[in-house]
């Protein structure tokens, strides 16, 4: 006869199985880990690996930070969105809930295991750029690219669960988070420079969300001239970056625990709920 | 022994639809008891009401001692849900889905003997997704069971399945029931309820019109017999003080509730005419027949 299962055991197995599921899943497992790669690879294809004249660093030196962060966030934002909407509509979220496993491990248990996989996304990509791009990491900002990982980590996880809490069904999710996540990144610094040219309200747009604080404190961290300037580790962190990111982390958080739903929506009972609620709007439409 | 389940004036409604209306229920430990009722007559909500899936609008509600809405963990601990039509992990083997559902129980039973008990020998490290429709039933079958159980839901547990997948599926609940588990089933297949259930009860309109062993549900027991024949044309004097009425296809139908003395006369009327009655048959009414009665006919 066993005890009753200690939550943090539980939790263990929990990220174990997400992660068992996630490797035996070739799509995703793709789109997170080798996806960015192609997109170093062909940057500096493209741009050849020469300094880039405007930052003063390498296509890779600025590129593999930049994807390394796409990367991160693409295994929490949109796979933890896509994976837990449509383990929603299969019924299996209302399954775990039938079961005395506590509801926040089945939630720690997803969000640990993207951490782990946005950590060998990015790994992996900066992994490549020093092994064959010839980037640079420098000891004095590594606290901060940890740090700003696991803030940046935990802020997208957030959101990716908050899109998974408001999206009608599992069908819609992957066209929500790629319609959110890809137009942000194209003028967040991720696959673009930045350019003196472009309109200033464009990056006003872009400093309002938490995707370019992310990707700008990481490219701070890997740039020789800013690192050059910081003698002390403790100088590297960037509060001000840090603190929208965690401020979106934790609004996300509370919008997201409030809106959760452990059935699917397409279900007989809350669809014809639903559309009883509904009726009066289109009448009056 | 206390009751398993204690219902009293139970209701639930969604906005302005009362989907149920005021049930009271008491299984004992022990025993299977199945719900009867069409779709939308308020089973799935009771019983997803009794799992502790949905609240209650009004009404008390005692499972193995805890208020299902609040009993939490301990609670779910010691019962079984095996729900129609959800989905398991694919990607998982059998073996894995056991063990990782059975690891969140304090007393799980073994995956080996679990897949034993259910006849998935040949599919034990098998992913998920190659198992047939009825070997995923058997799963979800196995992984209700996973936690040792004191009380099992079972919805609607052989919708789907071949005959003898039946019969394999009711042999396991027979096996269940011999171990001292308590199941409260769902289904709409008369003849389960009948093999299966210790005690039936019929919801319709989210109100339980009839409960009872399903040998004398809705009065089965004391309920008129049915005697048909057939007897060849032409004019016939069947004895005095047999009333019948004309069935279909020429079919003489006797309904009494005393059906041994009917037929010694009938017959030894026949007898003395050298007349044969073909076709005799005496029915009574089946459990579809009160079901449908009860129901309104409705399904």
């Amino acid at each position: 006869m066993r005890a009753r299962p200690t939550l943090g055991r539980l939790v263990w197995q929990q990220i174990r199985y997400q992660n068992t599921i996630f490797w035996r899943t070739p799509a995703s497992a793709f789109f997170t880990l080798v996806f960015p790669l192609l997109f170093l690879f062909v940057f500096t294809l493209v741009f050849g690996n020469d300094d880039i004249p405007e930052l003063g660093v390498t296509t890779a030196q600025f590129y593999a930070p930049s994807l390394a962060v796409f990367g991160a966030v693409s295994a929490t934002y949109t796979n933890l969105a896509i994976t837990t909407a449509i383990s929603r509509d299969e019924g299996i979220l209302k399954r775990i809930r039938g079961t005395p496993l506590p509801p926040w491990v089945y939630i720690a248990g997803r969000i640990g295991s993207a951490t782990y996989l946005a950590a060998v996304a990015a790994t992996i990509m900066l992994g490549v750029g020093v092994a064959f791009y010839g980037v640079r990491i420098f000891a004095v900002s590594f606290p901060s690219v940890v740090v700003t990982f696991l803030v940046g980590v935990g802020c997208f996880a957030a959101l990716g669960m908050l899109v998974a809490a408001i999206a009608p069904n599992g069908d819609s999710t992957p066209a929500i988070a790629n319609a959110t996540l890809l137009p942000l990144a194209f003028i967040s610094d991720v696959f673009i420079p930045p350019n003196a040219n472009a309109p200033s309200w464009l990056s006003v747009i872009a400093d309002i969300f938490p995707l370019k604080h992310f990707v700008v404190a990481f490219q701070d961290a890997f740039n020789p001239g800013v690192v050059a300037a910081k003698p002390s580790w403790l100088d590297h962190f960037q509060w001000d970056h840090l603190g929208v990111m965690a401020l979106w982390g934790v609004a996300a958080m509370v919008l997201a625990i409030r809106y959760f739903k452990w059935e699917p929506r397409s279900g007989e009972r809350t669809g014809r709920r639903r559309r009883r609620r509904r009726e009066p709007v289109s009448e009056s439409a | 022994m206390p009751a398993a389940i204690e219902v009293r004036d139970l209701h639930k409604r969604y906005g302005e639809v009362q989907a149920v209306a005021g049930i009271d229920l008491v299984v004992k430990a022990g025993e299977v008891f199945a719900l009867l009722g069409p779709n939308g007559a308020g089973k799935s909500t009771t019983v997803e009401i009794l799992e502790g899936h949905r609240p209650r609008s009004s009404g008390d509600v005692t499972v193995l001692g805890y208020d299902p809405e609040t009993g939490g963990r301990r609670f779910r601990e010691r019962i079984g849900i095996v729900l129609q039509e959800q989905a398991i992990e694919n990607q998982l083997t059998v073996t894995e889905a056991l063990r990782v559902y059975g690891s969140m129980y304090p007393h799980p039973r073994r995956p080996a003997e679990l897949i034993e008990l259910v006849g998935l020998g040949e599919k034990a490290t098998s992913r998920i997704r190659t198992l047939s429709g009825g070997q995923r039933r058997r799963l979800e079958l196995a992984l209700g069971l996973v936690g040792d159980p004191d009380l099992l839901f079972l919805d609607e547990p052989t919708t789907g399945f071949d005959p003898s997948a039946r019969r394999q599926a009711w042999t396991i609940v027979e096996s269940l029931r011999s171990l001292g588990k308590t199941i409260l089933l769902t289904t709409h297949y008369m003849d389960e309820a009948q093999n299966l259930a210790d005690r039936v009860a019929v919801i319709a309109h989210g109100e339980i019109v009839a409960e009872g062993a399903p040998d004398t549900l809705g009065g089965r027991a004391d309920a008129s017999s049915l005697i048909s024949f057939r007897v060849p044309s032409g004019p016939i004097h069947l004895p005095a003080g047999i009333e019948v009425s004309p069935g279909p296809d020429g079919v003489i139908q006797v309904r009494t509730p005393d059906p041994t003395r009917v037929l010694h006369r009938l017959t030894s009327w026949a007898l003395d005419r050298g007349i044969s009655l073909d076709g005799l048959t005496v029915t009574r009414p089946s459990l579809e027949d009160v079901y449908l009665e009860l129901t309104g006919g409705e399904e």
